[in-house]
């Protein structure tokens, strides 16, 4: 960050030089992974901290669509990474930079999907990890952490109070890689791949519109910085006009409160909500967002946690994908703006899906579970089919539960 | 009244090194002053042209961010403590 005024720091690039070697070519030549970008990352590491994030699915989401009266719906499965979530990008970066720079200790505060991420890439790298989390973190969170053997410090208190903790303990132990503090410059670079990768996956084309859930607020902006870079580098051939729309709980809005009232400040609040990846009371990078998402022409709205579990069984049951609650949260928010006709049936609309549902669980505690539970005899289960108007010899009408 | 201020890396250059320093004050606007007095150069680093925090600054009193007390009117007891802490990114 800035030592003047604690701002984050953005990464530029000589895009003229990049321009003279990054072709569509060359990156379908790369590996199937962020590291395709390379030309358009700041490291280069001939063998980076990989554990094979990103070149995620792009999943053409039809039945999604018809559901919302939408036209052209894609969504970006980044529940496919190898921690299961968007975080292996930023912290494949980010450690791969941080092991260069000589840092022994990789360190983060987390909301979960972090410390999954910073505890298995520092593994891989042979690093020591030192993981801060909330103390109430979902249980499967804290397992995908603490399995890959580093330290892993449970805190008594919210997000925020162990992120100001960490933002502390970076001022007396300056030689630990806080990958969202000290080397949080190259960190946030790794969600511009998200960009790359849609851009790319729909055949070199900028959508229209993306949807993107907003925690601190960095990977939206970086996602805007993503699409408009291949254009400057000449691998788009048109200047990208794509609305970026924030997503967010209604338990923790400070960015949508700020973009509906027209404000420029972002109050902090105190989260109360399920989607806990997302509960970042006061995000740093807030103010970048509102900002690309005004410029874009974009929105931004929040959901309640209700509508945040109807958003995860929507997804579930019309494209088979399991999201946690912070893709319920994106997907709930497309729903709202295309019901109030901000995200419109003729637009090209991509939906950052970031997290895996296996991670949050308990979300849907006592909202999905067994259709029945039945005595091992064909009787029973015959009794349980037609009870629910199915027949064991007729076809499947659909809708069992 | 004296209250004791840490004062994260980057600004330890204002303070000599020092994590910590102890300055006189009976509101968080007062002892933000005080310190400016004490160390030149805080002022310009913590508020902005209009005498507000700057946006990526959080001042903390004890555990709690002064945003949700009263900001810089808030009153400080002896005993208490000051954080000066950057804002930090997500995860």
């Amino acid at each position: 960050m800035c030592d003047y005024c604690f701002g984050p720091l953005e990464v530029t690039y000589d895009y003229e030089r990049v321009a003279a070697t990054m072709t569509r070519e060359r990156i379908s030549a790369g590996p199937r992974s962020i590291w395709r970008y390379a030309d358009l990352l700041p490291v280069a590491d001939p063998a980076p901290v990989d554990l094979g994030a990103g070149f995620t699915p792009l999943v053409r989401a039809d039945r999604l669509a018809a559901e919302l009266g939408l036209g052209e719906v894609w969504i970006k499965d980044d529940t496919a990474n190898p921690t299961g979530s968007f975080k292996d990008r930023v912290v494949s970066v980010a450690l791969t930079k941080a092991r260069q720079l000589g840092f022994k200790i990789a360190a983060c505060a987390s909301t979960g999907n972090l410390a999954n991420s910073v505890a298995a890439h520092a593994a891989r790298a042979g690093m020591e990890s030192i993981v801060l989390i909330p103390h109430d973190l979902e249980r499967a969170k804290v397992t995908m952490t603490s399995v890959y053997g580093g330290k892993v410090i449970s805190v008594e208190g919210s997000y925020d109070d162990v992120n100001r903790l960490c933002a502390e303990l970076t001022s007396e132990q300056p030689t630990w890689a806080f990958v969202n503090v000290n080397v949080r410059t190259y960190y946030a670079e790794g969600s511009k791949t998200l960009a790359f990768e849609v851009a790319e996956q729909l055949g070199w084309q900028a959508p229209d519109h993306v949807v993107v859930p907003i925690g601190s607020g960095s990977q939206l902006t970086k996602v805007a910085k993503g699409f408009h870079e291949l254009w400057q580098v000449g691998v788009l051939d048109e200047e990208p006009s794509v609305r970026i729309s924030g997503a967010q709980a209604e338990g923790c809005s400070p960015v949508a409160t700020a973009f509906a009232e027209g404000s420029d400040a972002i109050r902090p609040v105190k989260p109360n909500t399920i989607a806990k990846s997302l509960a970042i009371g006061n995000p740093a990078d807030g103010w970048y967002a509102l900002d690309a998402i005004r410029r874009s022409g974009g929105s931004c709205a929040a959901v309640t946690d209700d509508e945040v579990r109807e958003g995860i069984q929507l997804l579930a049951r019309t494209e088979g994908i399991f999201a946690e609650t912070a893709g319920g949260v994106t997907i709930a928010t497309l729903a709202k703006l295309a019901a109030q006709g901000v995200v419109r049936s003729d637009e090209r609309v991509v939906a950052m899906v970031t997290g895996h549902g296996l991670k949050t669980v308990e979300a849907l505690a006592g909202v999905v579970g067994p259709t029945a539970t039945i005595a091992p005899t064909l009787e029973a289960f015959a009794e349980v089919m037609e009870g629910d108007g199915e027949s064991m010899n007729g076809s499947h009408a659909g809708g069992a539960r | 009244m004296s209250v004791t201020v840490r004062i994260p890396a980057q600004l330890r250059t204002l303070t000599a090194g020092s994590g910590e320093v102890a300055v006189e004050g009976s509101s968080v606007g007062e002892v933000l002053k005080a310190l400016d007095s004490a160390h030149p150069g805080f002022g310009d680093r913590l508020f902005d042209d209009a005498g507000a925090l700057r946006r990526f600054v959080n001042v903390f009193l004890d555990d709690e961010d002064v945003r949700f007390l009263d900001g810089l009117a808030t009153p400080v007891a002896a005993g208490q403590s000051l954080s000066i802490v950057p804002a930090v990114a997500g995860g």
